[in-house]
């Protein structure tokens, strides 16, 4: 087994051993004695007024132990949202039913069976209304969705005007006056970023329970954001937030879809209270789609402006984003995420428009990329229409309008600034590594056969790391949930007496391997080994601060705190060093489990008798206070911009439209790498889900709200048989943002995928004059685009 | 109804409900819980065990049903302290993220390399096209069950794909 602990090394998973043993612990493996089970009635309607709502004979059948509906909790207020721009959910159904899945009822008994059987039982009659659906009509105020809000469109994001204290410029002039110039080429496309549902493959759990006698409530749940769910439960009882404890074991799987703090993780915690009951929900495959969040779901048109060849002269977007039926943790603000990188790599001005929509549909909010794989696909797509417009190499139609390497950190129309990057370089080491003049000839060879070969390409830029404290006042932080403003990072680091170290983070790791890559952040400073490092996260009560993870946000914000903390620990361990030494601390350097003077090796001390000394007052020097450890918290200037560049080679079958991903290649730069393993296995799974969105997923209402595509037969995520090995490599660009130097790495995969699949499809098309297919490319839709083309 | 069976070796019995399935015997009346539930409709094969040496879905059976059958679970893996070659591929491979379909995911892979130790990597895909896992992108899986096949025919394994090392 390899263990090497420096940085960039690809140290096995501390993680695995449990796993791969069925020994890992999720949420709902707890089975303490005494344990009450959940089931909600939810609502098979999309929009109705509730008439009759009678659960007295359900509450007769046995086992069980409560019913609770919207009177019972009405106390507790709405489920809170940090961006609470819209109508808030209300933790139960108030009389009316807005989405397909809404909980209406909840239900406790002593087992699942019968919990689900009395929900089954509970009378309920609904009044229907008409649903609102279409974007397009919901924008229109047709029909309102909500009577007491003003209109369905609850708010517009414009790439100036989104917040007023930066005084940004409307460059919407400048790209209306490039459109009208002589030479002029405009290609706009409107194009359809379909809802996604996200499937962890673990479905949500909560369990809670509540001591009276000391007023705390112990709650764990697979939850990407352990402390902002304990910072909401505890504004909503009334109580502080250190008497809520709230432990995220292992989550599997997030996606953003464990981002956001449920109405029934509340719900869990008010029958555990209310009855003196250790309480769980488990929630089922075929409920989750009406009680986890959804993703995306944009349409809107994308124009871009250039000259015959190829300086792009602006860029506008104008777009409708579904925000489902109520505002949840970040519903509103998700589209903000993308209209920060609304020019991608490209020197150009920009006009960027999106209205926020609600519908009668389950809330969007953060999925994979959030934003902004929606933002790069309507610019990447309209950048590869416009390079086939002008007959230039789209590859080369982006590096004539990047950023040049001498211009960052370059300030973009948007007041933000892209901290480093070299794109045109990236570039040039994925047409070399993926050997793209040849692929160019083998599409060609396969062209005069009479088949339909594509080769698509694609770059983005994406923005991590958050955040910067500056983005608290535009409601990324936690203070809606009780807690204290602003994203920043911390890290708490401390070497025992056992010369063990143990690091305890604020991150909800859901699969990212932090208990590794921590380790070789601390390891690599002190010189410990990784398997003496032991790495705690997701349990508010072993750290006071956390923030999460999310939004690719973890090694850039709280692994800098780390990497600080450690810093702050070497300095103290090495006073104590050079006291056992007899040497000056400033000679001392940490490696292979101890300390020795610079130059002097055999002059050495074991980890094991530095931190025996530090807590000891005879061994440990007079002016060192007992103790080894330092929490270091780290605010960030801005937030990252990792980048990168993918290529992917289709086959199109023009008889049957079915699209084969031959070969998907990436030159992806995350910055400094910490574990090239972990980072690779990272970008896979992004890219998996790019794929999943060109190809395979969408989440369909008919017009009346009713989802279409409920279960996993209906909503395909990608197999094994579905996809190829994908082909990685990397360029480094580091960021001066953070002391590491690194970017983040999570989302990259699905912000680079989505619009290079499309370009390869219509690329391989482009013999029968294809412009564009909406997302996903399943056979019939390709079948019927490759019908029309042929006329 | 009572329903006796041979789990990881074991002998149990257990007094269930006709409707039980055997996923939740295993996990609620064993405590075996590394056999998990992601769809209880058979397409996530997260829940996947051997019955008498073949991979099945334990979401789909009662577990009236398998009265007097051998069940093994991913508990029933590793043996005297040894993991088994697909376990140890899977670490060694990064065949794994949040944890969560793995052990499905083994047990079919094994089951795989049990009728054929030496598979493609397209007998692979198709293999455990019936496990689901998100994370992944089932790249590092497909690397991981070839390691493991390399080490049942007792070869070397293909060196992992990745900068940083072995």
């Amino acid at each position: 087994m390899a263990t090497t602990s420096v940085m960039g090394g690809s140290v096995r998973r501390r993680e695995d051993p449990a796993l791969i043993q069925g020994t890992g612990i999720f949420v709902d493996d707890l089975q303490p004695t005494g344990l009450l089970q959940v089931a909600f009635l939810r609502s098979p309607m999309a929009r109705a007024k509730i008439t009759t709502l009678d659960a007295s004979s359900a509450r007769d059948m046995d086992g069980v132990i409560a019913i609770y509906t919207h009177e019972d909790v009405e106390h507790l207020g709405p489920l809170l949202a940090q961006v609470p721009i819209g109508k808030l959910r209300p933790l139960l159904a108030d009389g009316e039913v807005n989405h397909v899945g809404e909980a209406v009822a909840m239900v406790v008994a002593e087992t699942r069976h019968h919990a689900q059987d009395a929900a089954d039982a509970i009378d309920v009659e609904y009044d229907v209304l008409p649903a609102v659906i279409d974007l397009k009509k919901a924008a229109s105020d047709e029909v309102k969705v909500h009577e007491e809000l003003e209109s369905n469109v609850i708010h517009t994001w414009t790439y100036y005007g989104y917040w007023d204290a930066l005084g940004l410029e409307d460059q919407t002039p400048l790209v209306d006056a490039a459109m009208g110039r002589d030479d002029a080429v405009v290609v706009s496309l409107e194009m359809i970023n379909q809802r996604l549902i996200p499937v962890a493959i673990e479905p949500r759990s909560v369990m809670a329970e509540y001591n009276p006698g000391y007023n705390r409530f112990t709650v764990h749940s697979s939850t990407q954001v352990p402390h902002a769910l304990g910072g909401a439960i505890s504004k909503t009882f009334g109580m502080v937030a250190s008497d809520v404890r709230v432990i995220a074991p292992e989550v599997g799987g997030g996606f953003g879809s464990k981002l956001n703090v449920y109405n029934d993780e509340v719900l869990v915690a008010f029958a555990a209270k209310d009855l003196g009951r250790t309480v769980k929900w488990t929630e089922t495959r075929r409920e989750a789609p009406g009680s986890t969040i959804h993703g995306r779901g944009w349409i809107g048109t994308a124009t871009l402006v250039g000259t015959k060849d190829g300086e792009f002269l602006g860029y506008k977007l104008e777009a409708l984003a579904d925000m489902g039926a109520y505002s949840q943790n970040f519903t509103v603000a998700i589209p903000l995420l993308g209209l920060w990188i609304g020019s991608g790599q490209y020197k150009m001005p920009v006009s960027w428009t999106v209205d926020c929509v609600v519908t009668n549909t389950m809330t969007t909010d953060a999925y994979r990329g959030a934003g902004r794989p929606e933002a790069i696909y309507y610019l990447e797509r309209v950048i590869d229409a416009y390079a086939r417009e002008i007959g230039m190499d789209p590859f080369d139609v982006r590096k004539r309008n990047f950023w040049q390497p001498d211009e960052f950190p370059a300030t973009m129309g948007c007041g933000f600034a892209l901290d480093s990057g070299d794109y045109a370089a990236n570039v040039d080491k994925l047409m070399e590594v993926a050997d793209y003049a040849g692929l160019l000839e083998m599409r060609d060879k396969a062209r005069e056969e009479g088949r339909y070969v594509g080769v698509g390409v694609g770059s983005y830029v994406e923005v991590c790391g958050f955040g910067p404290a500056v983005l608290a006042e535009i409601g990324f932080s936690w203070s809606n949930y009780g807690l204290p403003a602003s994203f920043n990072g911390s890290g708490l680091v401390r070497v025992n007496p056992d010369a063990t170290a143990t690091v305890v983070i604020g991150t909800g790791p859901t699969g990212q391997g932090h208990e590794t890559t921590w380790a070789q952040i601390v390891g690599d400073g002190l010189g410990i080994p990784v398997e003496n490092i032991r790495v705690l996260h997701g349990d508010t009560r072993e750290h006071p601060m956390g923030i999460g993870t999310f939004g690719s946000r973890s090694v850039a914000v709280d692994g800098a705190a780390t990497f600080e903390a450690t810093k702050r620990v070497k300095e103290k361990a090495a006073k104590i060093a050079a006291h056992l030494l007899e040497a000056a601390p400033e000679d001392i350097e940490f490696a292979d489990n101890g300390a020795h003077v610079v130059g002097s090796e055999d002059q050495r001390v074991e980890w094991a008798s530095i931190a025996k000394a530090a807590y000891q007052a005879h061994t440990s020097p007079d002016d060192v206070e007992s103790g080894l450890e330092a929490h270091t918290a780290f605010s960030p200037g801005n937030a990252t911009w990792p980048f990168g560049s993918h290529i992917a080679v289709v086959e199109v079958d023009p008889d049957t439209g079915d699209v084969k991903l031959l070969r998907y290649i990436g030159v992806d730069d995350c910055g400094v790498e910490i574990n090239p393993m972990i980072v690779n296995g990272q970008i896979h799974g992004g890219i998996a889900q790019g794929i999943g969105q060109a190809m395979f997923e969408a989440a369909v209402y008919d017009a009346s709200g009713n989802l279409l595509t409920g279960s996993l037969l209906d909503y395909p995520i990608p197999t094994a048989a579905d996809l190829p090995s994908f082909e990685l490599d990397r360029t480094v660009t580091p960021t001066d943002v953070n002391p590491m130097g690194v970017k983040g790495v999570g989302e990259a995969g699905t912000i680079g995928t989505a619009h290079t699949i499309v370009n390869a499809v219509v690329d391989a098309l482009s013999p029968l004059g294809v412009k564009h297919i909406d997302m996903p490319l399943r056979p019939q839709r390709v079948w019927a685009a490759i019908q029309e083309a042929r006329g | 109804m009572e329903v006796s069976m041979t789990v990881n070796g074991r002998e149990v019995t257990g007094d269930v409900e006709p409707r039980t399935l055997l996923v939740h015997f295993i996990r609620e009346n064993l405590r075996l819980t590394g056999t998990h539930v992601g769809c209880e409709t058979g397409y996530c094969g997260a829940c996947t065990v051997h019955l008498d040496g073949k991979p099945v879905k334990s979401c789909t059976i009662f577990a009236v049903q398998v009265e007097g059958a051998a069940i093994t679970t991913i508990e029933g893996m590793a043996s005297n302290g040894e993991l088994h070659p697909v376990q140890e591929g899977f670490w060694e491979r990064h065949g794994l993220q949040c944890g969560f379909c793995t052990p499905g995911m083994i047990m079919s892979a094994a089951a795989l390399l049990e009728e054929n130790n030496n598979p493609s990597e397209d007998e692979i895909r198709h293999g455990i096209e019936g496990n689901l896992c998100r994370c992944t992108g089932y790249h590092n899986i497909v690397r991981a069950v070839e390691y493991a096949g390399a080490k049942i025919r007792g070869d070397e394994p293909a060196p992992p794909d990745w900068e940083g090392g072995e």
